[in-house]
């Protein structure tokens, strides 16, 4: 809170970085409120209908992951954090948690790839994450937690 | 009639699953055990997807069609859809079920197809 007050971002007119934080449960009911933050926080781009479709489909997978392996029984909370680069048009996305963490990451992105044993996972998330996004970046630590970084290009 | 949730109408050996607008992890979470229910109770040698209703999908929705697809080529039966709007149609084709289940346009052609 104090930093907010010595630092407050100025926006002027369509210049700058607008941003917003958010912290919910980690259950599946918030994983569509996140898909609809993300798609009306970004409309002040100009995306097409499809762009939007893009970014509420990433964040969906991004969260749903959290939902799903972040915290097991326990429960805990997600952080999402969304930046509208309205200069250069850029979208970012961070999806992150504190919870049990990925242990080996780049299995883990591969496509098909997943640690549910119901059978009903497709471990596709990464994959659909990476074809809708320009740019994504995940940091994990077993024990530590996970943070997705995800970054979409408007109008390009 | 709820959009909210999953529908189902089983008719003859049919089963068509009325799929609900935002078709998500949230969403899914029942279908499983309310279709296996449902073909135990019922003898059941096709599946009908309805996405009429459905704005929305992502690959928990992919997770589970490819799952029931399975369950029914297991037993020889048959599985198709229809009713896909935009977005769904990218997930559909992205998450590779256009090379196991056949999509139409109407309930009739799916229903026959």
């Amino acid at each position: 809170m104090g930093s907010m007050m010595e630092n407050p971002r100025i926006n002027k007119a369509g210049n700058g970085r607008e941003h917003i934080r958010l912290t919910m449960d980690s259950l599946s009911q918030n994983e569509e409120f996140a898909r609809v933050v993300a798609a009306v926080f970004m409309s002040r781009l100009n995306p097409t209908l499809e762009e939007i479709d893009d970014v509420k489909t990433a964040v969906s997978e991004a969260v749903t992951n959290a939902v799903i392996h972040g915290y097991g029984s326990r429960g805990g909370v997600i952080g999402m954090d969304i930046t509208a680069d309205t200069d250069g048009s850029i979208l970012t996305v961070c999806i992150e948690d504190q919870g049990v963490g990925i242990p080996d990451v780049k299995t883990a992105m591969e496509p098909m790839f997943t640690t549910d044993e119901s059978g009903e996972r497709s471990g596709m998330g990464f994959s659909f994450m990476e074809a809708f996004m320009d740019e994504v970046e995940v940091q994990s630590e077993p024990g530590k937690g996970t943070l997705v970084s995800m970054k979409k290009f408007i109008g390009r | 009639m709820d959009h909210t949730m999953f529908t189902y109408e089983a008719r003859e050996q049919t089963l068509v699953i009325h799929l609900p607008k935002e078709l998500d992890h949230h969403n899914c979470r029942n279908l499983k055990s309310d279709t296996d229910l449902l073909l135990e109770e019922n003898y059941i040698n096709r599946i009908v997807f309805d996405f009429t209703h459905t704005s929305f999908m992502d690959s928990s929705g992919i997770g589970v069609l490819l799952s029931r697809y399975k369950q029914m080529a297991a037993s020889r039966g048959h599985v198709s859809y229809y009713g896909a709007g935009t977005q769904v149609r990218r997930i559909l084709e992205m998450g590779g079920i256009n090379r196991l289940i056949k999509g139409y346009e109407d309930r009739e052609s799916a229903l026959k197809g």
